[in-house]
């Protein structure tokens, strides 16, 4: 390795995350103390009032005789710690299936990775195909460049609809849905990295009389490469955004079904605990992407 | 015949849309006109001229990567049409592959030169060429982190490795700092001897050319330019930088070559030679 590329570990970075983890304590604090619900005070209320908040499962005898809140009913919105036990309490048990609907985390998390990688790959394969065309001929461009524009802005979800009409099945139109979703920014990106390639690449290839593949291997995608990971990579999160909503509409099992599953529950801290699925698999998809991008990227 | 000649050969471009042009004129632009030029085997012709006469373009025509609007180019009894491994061009830019080592950007080279070779002969090729031209221990390097003579010594390396009939050489060493300049046009030197090929170079550089070339062709001011003269160089080689400002011959054709610069190239632009 060169020793420009190797990274060098600045002195600020210590801190930074220093910065990091106070935030992320204060984030914490805060969501704990406006969640926070006062101790019971049975104050003020007669005996009566009292067996009826206890016969309605609000209040519960403590080991002390005294009453407190019944921790088992929930009420308003949940603090870091109930999000904290409804995840330790779904990880425990993440590769269960207990019926139709409910899967464990683990299953969840492999059904969403799937379609989304399903969709995405095919996706990205046609995008990129598509790209390249368009990038090496102004003609194509200029043709096929109207139609791009009229589909380009039009949210992924519109389709679903008429998706769900035309192939009768849910799991392949989440599965289109995310296809849509990704389509576009790569194939503009891809364009734009090929036509904007510099001329004497192309020039050395015709020189070394390069067949038409080898062209296309070794000179136009690599040229291209750090514009097309850059397209697949909008392309990623745009179908990461499409793939939750498509989910819930479907009620395809995975990790934004989760989210609705328990809103239907009416169980905030497992809403809560979904998002952070949802958050924690984005971000580690990511970071793949940033190492393949690490690997595609050149210097001029 | 001539081992490469370029027969009367003309560029026109369509000029742009709104260009002032007066009734009866056909709307282009004549870059050069009619230029006839012979080189013999294993001859170093320089071609100078002022920027923006269309000596690249005309370099352009050679290699094939633009047709001529009239006349054609003949290299060894055949006409140019197309870019092939017979002409192999040394750009300005150095257009190397940036994604690609020093090693790879030369292997590409050979091996689309020699597709039958294995992957050994074609490894020990490359790597024949990179020490011929000093780049031991940077074959490993991406052009982005070399210097800009060593960018061009891997240029170099892979036109050479190709052994095309002729060099192109499009202003090889106009990127490359006035030191490291005088060296590598030394090797570039040092390697055309060994190897006995054609080259014909395009260049602004008077010493440049002194120090290269067998014959020098001036070319005058563009639109519509000229080849004005062409005459040898009749200094003995082998040629340093050093001995080379000793010579009688090397002040007289400098300065000629300067006046014409200065002076002839604007009084001859558009006459008949």
């Amino acid at each position: 390795m060169d020793a420009a590329e190797t990274v060098v570990k600045s002195p600020g970075q210590g801190q930074a995350l220093l910065i990091s983890l106070i935030l992320l304590g204060l984030f914490v604090l805060v969501w704990h103390l406006t969640t926070l619900r006062a101790a019971f005070n049975p104050r003020g209320l007669t005996a009566e009032q009292l067996q009826t908040l206890e016969f309605n499962g609000d209040i519960v005898r403590a080991s002390d005789g005294r009453y407190i809140y019944n921790p088992e009913k929930v009420q308003g919105f949940p603090g870091p710690w109930a999000v904290v036990t409804k995840a330790l309490e779904e990880i425990s048990h993440a590769f269960e299936k207990k019926g139709t609907n409910d899967h464990g985390i683990g299953h969840l998390i492999r059904y969403t990775v799937t379609r989304f990688a399903a969709g995405f790959l095919s996706a990205s394969v046609v995008a990129v195909c598509l790209g390249v065309l368009i990038g090496l001929s102004r003609t194509l461009y200029q043709a096929l460049n109207p139609f791009i524009q009229v589909l380009k802005p039009i949210s992924p979800l519109a389709w679903m609809p008429l998706l769900l009409y035309t192939v009768q099945n849910p799991t392949w139109t989440a599965m289109l849905v995310v296809f849509l979703a990704s389509l576009w920014p790569t194939v503009a990106n891809t364009a734009f990295g090929v036509s904007s390639m510099r001329r004497d690449y192309l020039q050395v290839a015709s020189l070394l009389q390069l067949s038409w593949s080898q062209r296309l291997m070794r000179v136009v995608l690599p040229a291209a490469a750090p514009a097309i990971v850059a397209g697949l990579r909008i392309s990623f999160g745009s179908a990461l955004v499409a793939v939750v909503p498509a989910e819930m509409l479907l009620g395809e099992l995975g990790v934004g079904y989760l989210t609705w599953i328990e809103w239907n529950n009416l169980h905030i801290a497992g809403i809560l605990f979904a998002i952070f699925v949802v958050g924690a698999v984005g971000v580690t998809l990511d970071a793949g992407f940033n190492r393949l991008a690490r690997l595609v990227t050149y210097t001029e | 015949m001539a081992f490469l000649s370029i027969e009367g050969v003309s560029k026109y471009f369509p000029t742009l849309e709104g260009a002032t042009t007066r009734a009866g004129q056909s709307a282009v632009f004549c870059v050069f006109k009619d230029v006839n030029l012979r080189l013999e085997k294993g001859q170093f012709v320089t071609l100078i001229g002022h920027s923006g006469c269309g000596k690249s373009t005309l370099l352009n025509i050679v290699a094939g990567f633009e047709p001529a609007s009239t006349g054609g180019v003949i290299l060894d009894g055949r006409e140019v049409t197309s870019p092939g491994l017979d002409r192999m061009v040394v750009f300005q830019s150095f257009a190397l592959m940036p994604w690609l080592s020093a090693f790879d950007n030369v292997r590409l080279a050979v091996r689309a030169a020699h597709s039958r070779w294995d992957k050994a002969q074609i490894r020990a090729e490359t790597q024949k060429y990179l020490d011929m031209m000093g780049l031991k221990g940077a074959e490993d390097k991406k052009p982005a982190f070399l210097s800009g003579g060593m960018r061009q010594r891997v240029g170099l390396a892979r036109a050479f490795a190709v052994q095309p009939k002729v060099m192109l050489l499009d202003e090889p060493f106009a990127q490359i700092d006035a030191l490291t300049r005088g060296v590598i046009q030394e090797e570039l030197v040092r390697m055309w001897s060994a190897t006995q090929h054609t080259v014909f170079m395009v260049t602004h550089d008077v010493d440049e050319a002194l120090l290269l070339s067998d014959r020098i062709a001036l070319m005058t001011n563009g639109p519509e330019a000229r080849l004005a003269e062409s005459f040898d160089v009749n200094i003995p080689r082998p040629r340093t930088r050093e001995t080379l400002i000793d010579t009688a011959e090397y002040t007289r054709l400098r300065n000629h070559i300067l006046h014409f610069l200065m002076r002839g190239s604007h009084a001859l632009a558009g006459r008949d030679v």
